[in-house]
């Protein structure tokens, strides 16, 4: 049997970043959650904070775990799997995927320590600044891979001598045209995956009756994180696509599934592009609407597939449907926020039972976003590994397809159990609740009314401490 | 690289900088994946829950090093990075999945009702990952076939005798780790029992050391000449010396019940060995043919790269030492994972 390596591998990859991009993506935005939830609880002094902190700094240990094991593969992989590109990129990637190690890796593996078993052991505000420590750590990762990222995508700052990649400027090559964009667009896609995560789980509780007063808390600072993010997204993400076009047309062509770059590109609500007919068959297409969402002009023209060799263009199917999926999961989430914040001004919030039925079904909304997104972005980049200068193809190692076959096997199993054990038990978290042992709400022998009344007070007001 | 009159042998400074990462590693997740290889051998799951209290919140950055090792290799030495890989493509996956499995059993078991596939998922996964990081080990000193600077040799050039070999002696070193760990870190059976794993584990540490250090030169000359050649022999023969007096200090260490010193002397003990594989190498990292020079990165890179770790490395080992501190102490009886 005849095994294709280059497919063999780009699989391999694809499979296991796509595992590992999971857990970043929520523990970003958790880390950032839970260093909130801790400055609160040192500000306020109320253990309210500090339960709420303690379940989620729980939940978060089980999926920084995934995270860890999962990307540690992936800095294995580019040699293993991917060893020319290596070689040709070493001397740019290498150092980038270094500092992320160096300068957040160890901030978070080191702090997590302290953060996970030192609440008895550190000064309290040891622990509230290793939480905080932790959160810039997981941004901090996000920075340096997504430059690392970016610059396959928008190469800068460089010189190729004898096909090897040498650096110039590493500013240019860190900040690369397409960096930041694509940094601020991930990194709120973490905190809205996150944002979300919570929500469904504070609209669980509140459905279930359970830890009211906590899960009341977390839907406030959920609607209240979600309703800046959710619109902000919408805004970077056009962003990001604008500096798409200006570097890589060919992607947003086929993000567009538009075949002619004389005419103005109509936007397909759905259509299957053809990619050997170059043509959409069964489209359904606001007439003008790319070119009006991409150069703000009726008859805006921008760069269509036909521009470049069949040989040039990227798989189509992929890109143009997840990127409507990404797109259409955005949507939802601004109307899901705006909704949620006008009940909140009306009062409605914790009563709105419709509601709360559907943002807790709402989990995994935002992982979902996250993965069509990376597939857009990369898929969009194919035929090449870095735009321009390496294609895919010349990319690999000199390993036998077999070889890669086999090892992908193992991976979908490995990874199978393991993410499938992993959804488990955080489920099991999740069903088991909070903490109650050690609440300042006094149990049902009475204890301290006074703190209940002051606790009633507080909740009245909206969880305003005095 | 030259500033003025002094001369800077950027991978040279690189080639250390990784062989620390590599020792860190080797000693830190060293005793943890010890842990795990001793797993099967705890009487209760009291007993497993103890013995992962005590390791709880420092394997994961124990394990951070290993990224730092991969990492830094692709750093400064892309070119080594990228024939490396290849050639021990299948030990580095299944040293990758072994770690997985006993990285999420922490985890996973804590929270899980029934507690024996995840014994089982830390207890193979750290044994995979041990035999395995022993497998690449030998594979590396067995050297590595290049043609036009690509791994020229086939998937299995690496399962050799030797590489076995290699790959146990590492189980047997990470259970000593493991077991003197425990010596100091625990109370009650669990550290009894340590020291009567720690015994057995030394004695096949030494058998292990032992067959290595005649096989190498006994089938690679260019080790042999390393070793035997004068004048090298009148520098180089304290080491096995220096080597046999550190292994009967951690024996007696065990044998009169002291806490610390068993695991103080074993890391002694892999240092040592750590020593003797440089001498056995230096300056080639891609044996027999590439040095660290011919795979360096380019020197924008390496200085690039440089300046962030001479800030952080310091800081990252300082307060590594300090989570040491704050968790020092032994681990009680009955004391779980959280």
């Amino acid at each position: 049997m005849d095994f294709d390596p280059v497919l063999l591998a780009r699989i391999q990859f694809a499979f296991t970043i796509s595992f590992h991009i999971i857990f970043p993506s929520f523990t970003i935005g958790l880390s950032a959650y839970i260093a909130t939830l801790e400055i609160m609880w040192s500000i306020t002094g109320r253990d309210h904070y500090k339960r709420i902190s303690a379940f989620w700094t729980r939940i978060f240990a089980v999926s920084f775990a995934m995270g860890v094991v999962s990307g540690l593969v992936l800095s294995y992989e580019l040699g293993t799997n991917w060893s020319r590109f290596s070689a040709a990129f070493g001397n740019i990637i290498g150092p980038l995927a270094g500092y992320e190690v160096l300068a957040a890796f160890f901030l978070e593996a080191t702090f997590l320590g302290i953060l996970l078993f030192g609440r008895d052991r550190v000064p309290r505000w040891l622990h509230v600044f290793s939480a905080c420590a932790v959160a810039v750590g997981t941004a901090t990762s996000a920075f340096w891979i997504l430059s690392a990222n970016s610059f396959m995508h928008t190469p800068a700052g460089y010189v190729m001598k004898n096909g090897v990649a040498e650096p110039t400027d590493w500013w240019a090559i860190v900040f690369n045209p397409s960096f930041p964009y694509r940094f601020t667009h991930m990194l709120n896609a973490a905190y809205l995956t996150g944002g979300f995560v919570v929500l469904a789980v504070g609209a669980r509780y509140l459905l279930a009756g359970r830890h009211v007063a906590e899960a009341r808390t977390m839907l406030r600072m959920a609607i209240g994180l979600l309703v800046i993010l959710a619109p902000l997204q919408l805004f970077l993400g056009d962003q990001h696509g604008l500096n798409t076009l200006k570097h890589q047309p060919i992607k947003v062509a086929a993000m567009e599934a538009h075949w002619d770059g004389s005419k103005p590109g109509d936007f397909h609500i759905f259509a299957w592009p053809d990619a050997k007919g170059e043509r959409n068959l069964f489209a359904i297409s606001i007439p003008h609407g790319s070119s009006l969402i991409l150069t703000h002009k009726w008859d805006g023209l921008f760069p269509g597939l036909k521009s470049v060799p069949p040989s040039d263009r990227p798989p189509l199917v992929s890109v143009f449907f997840a990127f409507r999926i990404m797109i259409g999961i955005g949507f939802l989430m601004i109307a899901a926020a705006l909704v949620g914040a006008f009940l909140w001004w009306r009062g409605r919030l914790f009563d709105t039972r419709w509601y709360l039925r559907i943002v807790a079904q709402c989990w995994w909304i935002g992982f979902v976003a996250v993965i069509s997104g990376w597939l857009v972005t990369e898929s969009g980049r194919q035929p090449w590994i870095v735009q321009g200068l390496m294609r895919t193809a010349d990319a690999t190692s000199p390993v036998l397809g077999s070889a890669v076959a086999v090892t992908l096997v193992l991976f979908v199993l490995v990874y199978g159990i393991v993410f499938s054990a992993g959804i488990y038990y955080i489920n099991r978290l999740l069903a088991k609740g909070l903490d109650v042992a050690g609440q300042d709400e006094p149990g049902p022998k009475g204890g301290r009314p006074f703190a209940a009344a002051e606790l009633a007070g507080r909740e009245a007001l909206g969880g305003r401490s005095p | 690289m030259t500033f003025g009159a002094v001369t800077v042998d950027l991978p040279l400074i690189w080639a250390t900088i990784i062989g620390i990462a590599v020792v860190m590693y080797v000693v830190m997740d060293g005793f943890d994946l010890g842990l795990g290889i001793l797993f099967p051998f705890a009487d209760n799951e009291g007993e497993r829950d103890q013995m992962m209290a005590t390791i709880k919140m420092f394997w994961d950055g124990n394990e951070t090093w290993l990224i730092m090792g991969g990492v830094g290799l692709l750093v400064a030495f892309p070119r080594a990075y990228a024939i490396l890989m290849p050639a021990l493509y299948i030990p580095v996956i299944v040293m990758l999945l072994g770690l997985i499995f006993r990285g999420v059993a922490f985890e996973f078991r804590s929270i899980s009702r029934s507690k024996k596939q995840w014994n089982l998922a830390f207890a193979a996964g750290s044994t995979v990952a041990a035999l395995s990081q022993g497998v690449i080990l030998g594979g590396l000193i067995q050297g590595i076939r290049v043609a036009n600077g690509e791994f020229a040799g086939g998937t299995f050039d690496w399962a050799t005798p030797f590489a076995i070999v290699c790959g146990l002696g590492v189980i047997a070193g990470y259970a000593l780790l493991g077991s003197t760990w425990l010596i100091m870190k625990a109370e009650g059976p669990v550290a009894q029992r340590a020291q009567t794993h720690a015994r057995k584990a030394l004695l096949l540490v030494l058998f292990f050391m032992g067959a290595v250090s005649l096989w190498t030169p006994l089938t690679i000359p260019r080790i042999a000449d390393r070793w035997f050649s004068l004048p090298n022999f009148f520098y180089l023969w304290p080491v096995p010396v220096v080597t046999a007096i550190v292994a009967f200090i951690v024996w007696r260490a065990i044998e009169r019940g002291r806490d610390s010193t068993p695991f103080l002397a074993a890391i002694g003990l892999f240092l040592l060995g750590f020593l003797g594989l440089v001498i056995s190498w230096f300056p080639y990292l891609v044996p027999p043919n590439l040095t660290i020079w011919d795979t360096a990165a380019v020197p924008a890179s390496q200085i690039f790269m440089l300046v962030g770790t001479l800030v952080l490395l310091p800081i990252t080992l300082g307060y590594t030492a300090l989570t040491y501190w704050l968790f020092r102490g032994k681990v009680k009886e009955g004391e779980g994972y959280h």
